[in-house]
């Protein structure tokens, strides 16, 4: 059985436009559509991104990543004295490609710039200064000449290539191995879940008491939680941050950023909407029921974890996803108050920080990026319908 | 007796972490770096300082736009998506950003945003957008107002969701036979939407707006990892972190905060009183 505050089911403005096949109603669908593309794209670049060739990443965009990329290169062919001498031949060897190993492959090449596509990879060019010069797909050039080379200046040689495009976790594996992403995501886990169960157990004790017992200053302490749930954090870091380092000064620890205390930062931030929403729950609850266990003689804290706990599970696992988003998310109180040296810095921490030293290396960026979005994102879509139901709860005012 | 037992681990918690934090302060906006009491000296400094009237002055902007344009976009998906029956798709798309941290929202949209010199390929979906139309790329995070928007844009992205999901639901509570009678009288779409949807649904836009406002004018993730206010892009939640992690400086930090609890007294002011209204209907 699940108690909540029923929400309105009615019909809706579905039928706001005349009919289905009609020229506003397929606007409405473009338009939407669009919408859609702009809101989602950004996240799609990102994801697709992190898992292209490092390589390709810096020289084209994502939306170019499923089709082979080609381009015009030129290459200058080495000095006339690294000819070698085989069988009676002037012979030059080599490849035209500065990077064989991305899977670049030439098409088309010729030796001048009006010429570049002129014969294909694998057919004979005569050079200019001398001989004949055959390129192969991969690359590989083999220049022959039979009287020896005596060029001063090298000919350039104007080829066209395609690169095929190519996905790799490569660049999971660097953010997690060597730039500190897999600790900091080991941080970030070790914040985020106590953070996540201790505000929800102080909360639900005291919602329970502002919900369902008598005693004086009940309504001004509920008025108080709804100011609370406005006043900005900045209010509190200040003197926090003074508190922290003196409790550190008198116990001989050098500074005052623990694990602890992030979980008490967060725990006492989170409490007011956690108090809010459970007790909007809790008052749900008929009264009836509540006066007839307490007239069967069960004790209070009977009532909270026989009835009151089971009755309200939906309430209580939209809760426990905001606040582990919340958390998990957060950046300012990590910062604050546990510090951003290698071994504590979180997530949203290192990420900020690689945005500001790595701020070209997509590959890095992107996959990093991901790896932090990740656990929200399957929080968020298997769990959306409670994640809905405690922004309406929290927003019913 | 019992009720406190319920309630002292969470009014030990409020009381320490949020209570008192705001009176000291206020007491501390009254010292100096070197702890030595100044009065109000650290408020005619911030009002004189170049740094903090920049930070105020985005916040102005930034409390003006992004409120208004994410509940209006809030507003125009959530009736639209009424009408389609992939609806549920796009507001659980347009939802998901909600999900995601302001810092990983940076990454992504400082990916949209990035520039390379005209010549190279450009990676950033603006810049190739702005160039296919035969325009000059630009590095838009330094270029000031530009910024400023591209900035909001991160957070309207963010919030809209949040106003689709609410506005949508309320939209479910419209009474059908006010819609059928504005179109037995020969409403069109649009004069249903603007005189009898929006008319009715006054309360929770309100509570989006507030919402929206509040959670704008804390913002700090975005600015930190982005630009970190240089190029005219400060804020105040940023200048504050500043002063306190930078310049080392608890006094004038906590003006700032001050500053910033300032401007959201009337929205709590309002709300308590909402609250205290209710509580004794109850």
């Amino acid at each position: 059985m699940e108690i909540d505050r029923p929400i309105i089911r009615a019909v809706g403005t579905a039928s706001l436009l005349p009919n289905r096949l009609s020229p506003s109603r397929l606007a409405v669908h473009i338009v939407l559509l669009l919408i859609v593309l702009l809101w989602t794209l950004p996240t799609a670049g990102l994801f697709i991104s992190s898992l292209r060739d490092k390589q390709q990443l810096s020289v084209s965009g994502w939306w170019t990543a499923f089709a082979p990329a080609t381009s015009t290169e030129v290459f200058r062919l080495p000095e006339a004295a690294g000819a070698s001498f085989i069988a009676g031949r002037y012979v030059i060897e080599g490849t035209v490609l500065s990077s064989p190993d991305t899977g670049k492959r030439v098409a088309r090449y010729g030796l001048s710039v009006d010429k570049a596509g002129a014969v294909v990879v694998g057919e004979p060019a005569s050079v200019p200064v001398g001989g004949t010069i055959i390129v192969g797909a991969d690359g590989s050039f083999r220049w022959v000449s039979d009287t020896p080379f005596a060029y001063t200046r090298p000919p350039r040689i104007f080829f066209e290539s395609t690169t095929e495009p190519r996905f790799t976790l490569d660049n999971y594996v660097e953010v997690l191995m060597s730039e500190g992403i897999g600790r900091a995501f080991i941080n970030t886990a070790t914040v985020a879940i106590p953070a996540t169960v201790i505000p929800i157990l102080i909360a639900a004790f005291a919602a329970y008491a502002l919900s369902w017992m008598q005693f004086p200053l009940r309504r001004f302490l509920a008025a108080a939680i709804v100011a609370l749930l406005v006043v900005p954090l900045q209010m509190s870091l200040v003197p926090l941050l003074s508190l922290y380092n003196g409790l550190a000064h008198v116990f001989g620890a050098e500074n005052g950023k623990t694990y602890l205390g992030v979980w008490m930062a967060h725990t006492a931030f989170g409490l007011p909407f956690a108090i809010y929403l459970l007790r909007n729950s809790f008052l749900g609850i008929p009264r009836d029921l509540f006066d007839a266990a307490r007239a069967d003689g069960a004790s209070h804290f009977e009532v909270f974890t026989l009835i009151v706990l089971p009755l309200t599970i939906p309430a209580i696992a939209s809760l426990a996803i905001f606040q582990f988003l919340w958390v998990w998310n957060d950046l300012l109180v990590a910062m604050v108050f546990l510090g951003t040296s290698e071994d504590r810095i979180v997530l949203t921490g290192k990420l900020a920080q690689l945005l500001g030293s790595r701020g070209t290396n997509w590959e890095i960026l992107t996959a990093g990026a991901f790896v932090s979005i990740m656990v929200p994102l399957v929080v968020f879509f298997a769990l959306q319908r409670y994640f809905v139901r405690g922004i309406l709860t929290g927003s019913s005012r | 007796m019992r009720p406190w037992i319920f309630l002292i681990p969470a009014l030990l918690f409020l009381s320490l972490f949020l209570v008192y934090p705001v009176f000291d302060t206020f007491v501390l906006s009254l010292f100096d770096k070197s702890g030595s009491f100044v009065g109000l000296r650290n408020y005619e400094w911030a009002i004189a300082d170049p740094a903090f009237q920049q930070a105020t002055l985005n916040n102005v902007l930034w409390l003006v736009l992004v409120p208004a344009l994410a509940t209006a976009l809030g507003m125009l998906i959530a009736l639209l998506a009424d009408q389609v029956w992939w609806g549920n798709i796009a507001k659980s798309l347009v939802f998901m950003p909600m999900a995601i941290s302001f810092v990983g929202a940076s990454v992504i949209w400082k990916f949209v945003y990035d520039f390379r010199p005209p010549g190279s390929a450009q990676v950033g979906l603006l810049n190739a957008a702005v160039t296919a139309l035969g325009l000059p790329p630009q590095a838009w995070l330094t270029l000031p107002m530009w910024n400023s928007i591209l900035l909001m844009v991160i957070l309207i992205w963010i919030q809209t969701g949040f106003a689709v999901v609410v506005l949508a639901a309320a939209l479910r509570g419209v009474p059908q036979d006010t819609l059928e009678a504005a179109r037995i009288d020969g409403a069109n779409p649009v004069q249903v939407v603007f005189r009898i949807i929006l008319p009715q649904m006054g309360g929770t836009v309100a509570v989006v707006w507030t919402t929206i406002t509040i959670i704008t004018l804390k913002v700090f993730d975005t600015i930190f990892a982005m630009t970190n206010g240089q190029w005219n892009t400060e804020v105040l939640a940023n200048l504050m972190f500043k002063w306190m992690f930078v310049n080392l400086d608890y006094g004038r930090a906590s003006t700032i905060a001050i500053v910033i609890m300032l401007a959201v007294l009337p929205v709590l002011v309002w709300q308590v009183r909402h609250a205290y209204r209710q509580e004794l209907a109850k």
